[in-house]
């Protein structure tokens, strides 16, 4: 009970004050039916010890990246974060600070939404960047609602090939939606198309020019909507400024994987669109004084003042995983996150030509940034289990023959040197 | 005959010659206090009453307009838009957010005239 | 705080500026070191990206940087957080140890369950603590927050409507005092919200449940379901909630509830005893995960056996062989699918049962005993002072006042707002619920003493007293010993800056 600091005389003398001879005279309001008798089926308290010994237990029956050769992407991705990002994270001040309703005792947690925006807004090419959102995926969705409220349409096309993951959830919440269809490819987009969705590097690692996508959102009406999941490759590849929406996963910067979140949405648009768009926007103004500082604003858009008529339901953003995305994005800066991005570029490089030289192993990217397809001589889900049973992280097993591997700094020649002698003797 | 009417949602509204320009009462100002933002609607759309015809944001709250009268949008104040503090400006001046065609005037006589709105605010107070 | 105006430092003792990173003089150096680059010939197809013109600093100035801006902030490590039907409270530092641990940290969502036991293991544990602190055995981690919650659990009452054959039950019932999101929810669903008033006390009544729900049709046939935070946004338990759910139940309807002030009950009352088919957790108040000043957020649901089958995938399922897996659309048909990619915010997941077993039964039932209890000795100190339109009764885990005393003598809900940011405290949630003009919504929640409350009580007090004599100028002024005073919301909205740019 360390965490409650009442003491029983504290508990006697409050509830005199009250007015109530026992705690179960505050509870009168409950039907009986509905209280617990005594305790619920459920263990005791336990010490510090106990819990970490029992978490302990629970967390070594895993296969920690760490401790294993790991060529698993898919949209989540094993990178370094610098100590720093995550002490200055712990920090009392950022971790159990509140949303930042009360501008004047929460600068510290303003200007770095102001910071984590203008950083979105640069990799993107986009004029304006929110506060962040859940994850990738609902970003996705977010910014397909988005586009059907602007064009008055309710038919979205994916471009390129999307995150499985990010394509159902599109389905399950355009259900809600009478009349909405999805369809697929260039050929598809018409009048009637609300966006294009195209996602680069697509789910099988190829890097996408836009070019033909701009030209047939023109002529079409429709907006183009760039999803990006790997955030590094921006670092390389061509910004997505041509875009409508870019929105994506920025979870290689700053977040550990901690087996599928929390992570980081992100979510940037054009500035005509802006209050069309979802999710907190912290902006600049001054005080009483005359001072610059930092408020949330816009609100109106939002669903505590609209209520029915907000533009989306979602109230929360992903605020300490902004935070750590901006601290290891001012780490990088400029140069360091080029060099980041080159460094995944050319371990993807070294793994593909080492496969390659896998007997029955062919890599079929002619392009790719920190992750690409192989086609192995057999089921790509046996050879996955296989390897798993070796202490190797394999990939994703994509239907038949075809893997899904990426490589990332963290891959070390000899991560590689294992994987390819031990494919040789599995195949 | 050119007159004033208000609504009880605090819309007020200036007919004259079939038209009405549609704006928001001194009182609904000051409710709202300073407006950052008005969406205007599109020019040529035939609008039933009570049919929402524009958004008047302030820091806090977001209010729509209503349609006091059904009829056909004919002309949208831009200008106020730009400058905010126009709104404060009566509904026959440039203060006034759309101008309505109106399609049966008959139906005026659902309106309040000045004296029952006043009599209306301080019943609310 | 007048400060003396000089042009050669803007600091003073502990108060810190800090401008943008894009304000400072641009290192040589990247804040990170990389072993050099092969140069090896680039296969992406594409020429290499231009400059994007970010910052670039070596890791002390970062520290320093954001060390500086840290202490701008207001924490619950800081003070007493009286934030109604949001409980801020203290965030125990195991969780984010536990939460580090390589094994749960560094594995990847998509990796063969065969090496990823433990996490499932860890996510069907906490599924069942769920079950039973909420008598609703499915549980579904994935929703990421508490309006994505509400989401899932709306989705689940729409789809079994449809695979029921009920697809043209559209209307959700929903009290005037509920959270923005509910409305915002069930209009996503395709839904359409009726709103029930609050009646004078507080409270549902059942004369306005049932207006409300035979209004369109005697039989209540177009009513899909109700939305009710329970405890109440107005701090009180609804004491109908039986005989509502009976009658909703009885037209086919489901009972979603709310679960942002379960911290109110648990341990102590389960409710699918008291009618719930489907609510949200959200772990970040009851089961404590940090709010890390807006999130990462996570909103389990719990729903009964007859809505499980509806409910979001994935989940995990034990096997006969004992070892788990995640269940997925393929294994449910029944499913409404996907509302997040992977399977939740699994870091939280490991913080909230490391907190469950810190308190277990025991710990959890004290939890809620002395969150109520908390916030009864407030309503009945402040009683007096401050109008309490629910008084002369008991509240749950938090209390609610009116500004009607103060409003007399000019000083609002806002003024006294920023009056205790000016005398070291976060605000109470002011203007909210929306039932009464000025509400001031007071949880303390139960990891706080009766020393610290004694002193926000005196500080309530004061701020009462210096209105009631006249004393009220300086509360429009307030707060001035901040880094900030007020802030220009209007300029803010009327041309928003929304990033840092190059003139």
């Amino acid at each position: 009970m360390r965490y409650l600091p009442q003491t029983q005389n504290a508990r006697k003398d409050m509830l005199d004050a009250v007015g109530a001879s026992s705690i179960e005279d505050l509870y009168v309001d409950i039907p009986k039916e509905a209280m617990v008798d005594g305790l619920v089926d459920l263990p005791n308290h336990k010490g510090e010890i106990e819990v970490e010994r029992a978490m302990s237990a629970l967390a070594r029956k895993n296969v920690a990246a760490p401790d294993s050769p790991f060529f698993l992407g898919a949209g989540t991705y094993f990178h370094h974060v610098p100590a720093s990002v995550d002490h200055i994270i712990q920090r009392s001040e950022f971790l159990t600070a509140y949303t930042p309703y009360q501008p004047e005792i929460a600068q510290g947690t303003l200007q770095a939404l102001f910071e984590f925006q203008t950083f979105i807004a640069q990799l993107t090419g986009q004029d304006v960047a929110n506060a962040s959102l859940y994850d990738g995926s609902t970003a996705t969705t977010e910014a397909a609602l988005m586009a059907m409220r602007i064009t008055k349409r309710k038919k979205v096309v994916i471009g390129t090939e999307l995150h499985p993951h990010y394509r159902e959830v599109l389905g399950s919440y355009m259900g809600n939606i009478e009349d909405s269809k999805i369809t697929d490819g260039l050929e598809s987009i018409d009048e009637q198309t609300a966006c294009v969705i195209v996602q680069s590097p697509d789910f099988f690692g190829n890097p996408h020019k836009y070019d033909a996508w701009r030209k047939k959102c023109d002529e079409s009406g429709a907006l183009l909507v760039v999803v990006v999941n790997e955030i590094v490759s921006l670092g390389m590849l061509d910004s997505p400024s041509c875009a409508d929406i870019v929105c994506g996963e920025a979870q290689s910067i700053g977040m550990p994987m901690s087996y599928g979140g929390p992570h980081l949405g992100f979510f940037a648009c054009r500035q005509k669109y802006l209050r069309q768009m979802p999710g907190r926007l912290c902006g600049m103004t001054e005080d009483a004084d005359g001072r610059r500082g930092f408020v949330l604003t816009l609100s109106t858009r939002e669903q505590h003042i609209r209520r029915e008529k907000a533009t989306s339901n979602i109230c929360t953003n992903q605020g300490l995983c902004a935070l750590a995305f901006t601290i290891h994005m001012s780490l990088l800066g400029e140069d360091g996150f080029k060099k980041l991005a080159r460094t995944n570029h050319e371990a993807a490089c070294y793994l593909a030509d080492a496969l390659d030289g896998v007997d029955g192993v062919s890599v079929i990217n002619e392009h790719f940034f920190n992750e690409f397809v192989v086609e192995l001589p057999k089921d790509a889900s046996v050879v996955v289990e296989d390897l798993a049973t070796c202490n190797i992280i394999g990939g994703y097993a994509l239907d038949g023959n075809r893997l899904l591997v990426s490589a990332t700094e963290m891959t070390t020649d000899d991560d590689v040197a294992e994987l390819v002698h031990i494919l040789a003797e599995i195949l | 005959m050119a007159e004033f009417r208000y609504t009880k949602d605090h819309e007020a509204i200036y007919v004259d010659g079939g038209v009405a320009a549609v704006g928001i009462t001194a009182h609904a100002q000051d409710a709202l206090g300073d407006l950052v933002f008005i969406e205007l609607p599109e020019v040529g759309k035939t609008v039933a009453k009570g049919d929402e015809i524009a958004v008047v944001e302030s820091v806090k709250t977001a209010a729509e307009v209503y349609a006091p009268i059904a009829g056909e949008i004919i002309e949208a104040n831009d200008a106020v838009v730009d400058d905010l503090a126009l709104i404060s400006n009566p509904v026959n001046d440039n203060g006034w957010l759309v101008k309505l065609k109106i399609a049966d005037e008959s139906a005026l006589s659902d309106l309040m005239d000045e004296a029952a709105y006043d009599a209306y605010l301080k019943e609310i107070d | 705080m007048s400060l003396d105006k000089v042009d050669y430092s803007q600091d003073r003792g502990l108060n810190y500026e800090e401008n943008l990173l894009w304000e400072k003089e641009h290192s040589e150096h990247s804040g990170v070191d990389f072993p050099d680059l092969k140069d090896t010939p680039t296969r992406t197809g594409m020429d290499m990206r231009d400059d994007i013109g970010l910052p670039q600093l070596s890791e002390p100035q970062v520290v320093r940087h954001f060390v500086r801006m840290s202490t701008w902030n207001y924490s619950i490590d800081h003070g007493f957080f009286p934030l109604g039907s949001c409980t801020m409270k203290h965030n125990p530092r195991l969780n984010e140890k536990v939460a580090r641990m390589k094994g749960f940290a560094h594995i990847h969502p998509m990796q063969p369950a065969s090496t990823a036991q433990g996490a499932l293991e860890l996510m069907h544990e906490l599924q069942n603590w769920l079950a039973e602190l909420t008598g609703l055995p499915g549980v579904c981690l994935a929703p990421a927050a508490g309006a994505h919650g509400e989401l899932a659990g709306m989705m689940t009452i729409k789809r079994a409507h449809e695979q029921q054959g009920n697809a043209h039950k559209k209307i959700i019932l929903a009290p005037d005092s509920s959270h923005g999101t509910n409305p915002a929810t069930a209009v996503m669903c395709g839904f359409e919200v009726r709103s029930i008033p609050t009646a004078e006390t507080g409270r549902l009544s059942v004369e306005a449940f049932k207006e409300a729900l035979y209004r369109t049709d005697e039989k209540g046939a177009d009513i899909a379901g109700m939305m009710v935070t329970n405890p109440n946004t107005c701090g009180l338990f609804e004491t109908d909630i039986l005989e509502i759910s009976e009658l909703l139940h009885a037209v086919g309807g489901y009972f979603y509830c709310d679960g942002a002030n379960f911290n109110a009950i648990v341990g102590k009352a389960r409710p699918a005893d008291f009618g719930a088919d489907v609510m949200h957790i959200n772990l970040h108040k009851t089961f404590s995960t940090p709010h890390g000043g807006g999130g990462p957020g996570s909103g389990p649901i719990c729903c009964t056996e007859e809505l499980a089958q509806y409910m979001p995938v994935p989940t995990v399922i034990k096997g006969d062989d004992g070892l788990y897996t995640l269940e997925n659309e393929t294994d449910r048909p029944e499913t409404l699918g996907k509302l997040k990619a992977f399977q939740g915010q699994f870091g939280m997941f490991v913080r909230a049962l490391s907190y469950m077993m810190s308190h277990g039964a025991d710990g959890l039932r004290q939890v809620s005993e002395d969150a109520v209890l908390n916030a009864n000795y407030i309503l009945s100190q402040l009683s007096d002072d401050f109008h309490a339109p629910y008084g002369g009764q008991p509240c749950m885990h938090e209390c609610l006042l009116t500004d009607k005393k103060q409003k007399e003598h000019g000083v609002s809900t806002l003024d006294m707002a920023k009056a205790l940011v000016e005398y070291g405290y976060h605000p109470m949630t002011v203007y909210f619920p929306l039932v009464l003009a000025g509400t001031m919504l007071i949880e303390p929640t139960e990891t706080e003493s009766k020393d610290a409350i004694d002193r926000f009580i005196a500080t309530m007090k004061g701020i009462a007293n210096d209105v009631r004599e006249g004393d009220t100028e300086k509360f429009h002024s307030y707060p001035i010993s901040t880094p900030r005073k007020r802030l220009d919301e209007v300029k803010a909205a009327r041309n928003p800056i929304l990033r840092w740019k190059k003139d």
